[in-house]
């Protein structure tokens, strides 16, 4: 919680300080898996890391839908990320073409969370 | 019926097919293992090894797995220790032939009974399987494989545990497979060792769970684990994960005591959203398991336990792994120092294109990436950079193409541009890039009863 920035009453939270994250592909989705760092950040995990959100987070990286599922039981949720991976495994170009990395790009985004 | 014993040990001793080639040694010289279980076969491993054995029928298989067993085939023997690899590849025969060969050669001559599993490979039996009517549609794209049928290269389906557990108990203290799922690896032995029935969906699920969290070696022990990855100890002896297992399907998560890493509910938990899909079916041809009812529980240092593993009934179909010819693609890279490092890649990009358009080549893409700017997080990566102050960037542009005579051609415009392009430019000692063929991935599904796993034994 090191970046605070008074919005009202709600204060802005970067995901890499209450989760951590590992990305994978099938094809041309990447998975992204968030993990809450602590047990009381996985309801704002829910709450705010929304498909939408992530759509919005990733646009223009992106050709497909998000999907989210949630897993209480690990305090987790998993993206699919589709059209992620520029075709995907070997017909890729990209330097991270079996999305490895996408796990901390997600975790670059910003929520704005009720103090 | 032997008696059954209270808990089984399953170790991971390879999660890819290039993974650290020390792993399998102290896995099996660490401490107690019942198990050595290796994953060798990636999406498209089967089509290289099916190149390799159209040129040689006595390849085709991860000649790796040959090397690291003769290393550890003295201690196995010694210890009893079981060893189950799909190192077999498109060839699991031969594999087989050379494992007898070097127990022979090791003196371990008619004390080695190695289980071969074939009946994945559907290659020699795909236009018989189209044309009564398996159409082998791409799970992504929905489009019938008749459309790129004349450039198929292997065709695998994934068999599961059944096969795994019908070579041990035919007496097979090492079995060789081809395309078995990673998970089946290691459900087999749990199978075999407690006489699981295959229906006994929970259990089932409980380990492939633990097939799961292990097949990709260390990436769950400390490997590739973000939280708190400063602080995960003395990596450069990292110890590859144990299941150690009970009847109850219950299962602990260990590592060989005095290895480095980490084994804690985090990087379990990391290793298990890993290539996730739906959590709630993650479908294997042994079963369904229920990701979301997993529970985890730190149960001493470096000890994770985990219990509450719900299962549901396999489905009729299996997996089919197809890979087929793509086309051509290429990367180059150039290095732009400081200063305006970033303006001069891009520079040199506009550059390259223009002369690829001139040139009237035609891509299927172009793909320009600035690494050390946003090669990994794209443009989410450049709100905070200060690009006046990068202090050097590597222009990395790939191309694809049908044919290959367009990504050739490209391959020359690189070099180029080190004097008739933008400035301050290094990083090209490589040389030219060359055109690489794509092999491309068709997942599909099929009907379980057009896949008959076989298993034979082959006496040292």
């Amino acid at each position: 919680m090191k970046r605070r920035r008074a919005v009202g009453r709600s204060k802005t939270v970067r995901l890499v300080d209450i989760a951590h994250a590992r990305s994978g592909d099938k094809g041309d989705t990447a998975n992204v898996g968030l993990i809450a760092l602590q047990p009381v950040y996985y309801p704002l995990l829910v709450e705010h890391v929304t498909a939408a959100r992530v759509a919005r987070h990733f646009k223009g990286m992106i050709t497909g839908k998000v999907e989210r599922f949630e897993l209480p039981n690990l305090r987790a949720l998993n993206f699919l990320l589709h059209g992620a991976l520029d075709g995907g495994g070997t017909i890729s170009l990209k330097t991270d073409a079996q999305g490895k990395v996408f796990s901390t790009a997600l975790l670059r985004m910003e929520i704005e969370v009720r103090t | 019926m032997s008696s059954r014993p209270a808990t089984v040990r399953v170790a991971g001793g390879q999660g890819f097919w290039g993974d650290w080639l020390e792993a399998p040694y102290r896995q099996v010289t660490g401490g107690p293992i019942d198990y050595l279980m290796m994953d060798y076969l990636a999406e498209v491993t089967m089509s290289i090894l099916q190149k390799q054995k159209s040129r040689d029928p006595a390849r085709g298989y991860a000649t790796d797995f040959i090397t690291q067993m003769e290393r550890i085939l003295p201690t196995i023997a010694e210890r009893g220790i079981k060893v189950t690899a799909n190192a077999g590849g498109v060839n699991p025969r031969a594999c087989a032939m050379a494992l007898a060969d070097v127990a022979r050669r090791l003196g371990l001559g008619g004390k080695l009974t190695i289980g071969v599993v074939t009946g994945d490979d559907l290659l020699g039996r795909l236009d018989g399987l189209l044309a009564r009517g398996h159409d082998l549609k791409n799970l992504d794209t929905a489009r019938p494989l008749h459309d790129v049928r004349d450039r198929v290269l292997s065709a695998n389906a994934y068999l599961g545990a059944g096969p795994v557990v019908a070579a041990l108990q035919r007496g097979a203290q090492v079995v060789i497979t081809g395309r078995v799922t990673d998970t089946g690896l290691t459900l087999g032995p749990l199978m075999h060792a407690f006489g699981w029935a295959p229906d006994a969906w929970d259990r089932i699920a409980a380990g492939t769970v633990a097939g799961h969290i292990i097949e990709c070696g260390a990436q769950c022990s400390g490997g590739n684990c973000l939280k708190d990855w400063k602080r995960i100890p003395d990596l450069a002896n990292v110890g590859y994960p144990i299941v150690e297992a009970r009847a109850d399907g219950t299962f602990h998560l260990i590592k060989h005591a005095g290895s480095g890493g980490r084994i804690d509910v985090a990087s379990v938990t990391e290793q298990l959203v890993y290539e996730m899909g739906d959590p709630r079916e993650y479908i294997t041809p042994d079963g369904v398991a229920d990701f979301t009812t997993i529970q985890l529980a730190q149960a001493g240092k470096d000890r994770v336990r985990v219990s509450g593993v719900r299962g549901k009934p396999a489905t009729d179909r299996l997996k089919v792994s197809i890979a087929y010819f793509y086309g051509y693609k290429a990367v180059g890279t150039l290095v732009y120092a400081w200063p305006d490092a970033l303006e001069k890649a891009k520079a040199a990009d506009r550059t390259l294109r223009q002369r690829l358009k001139d040139l009237g080549l035609e891509f299927e893409a172009i793909h320009t990436e600035y690494v050390g700017v946003n090669a990994t997080h794209g443009p989410l990566a450049l709100k905070d950079a200060d690009f006046a102050a990068i202090p050097e960037v590597q222009l990395r542009v790939g191309v694809r193409a049908r044919d290959e005579k367009p990504v050739d051609r490209f391959t020359r415009e690189i070099a180029p541009l080190i004097l008739n392009g933008p400035p301050s430019v290094t990083g090209f000692a490589g040389g030219r890039p060359k055109p690489e063929e794509i092999v491309a991935y068709w997942p599909a599904l099929i009907d379980k009863r057009m896949v008959e796993p076989a298993v034979e034994l082959i006496e040292a």
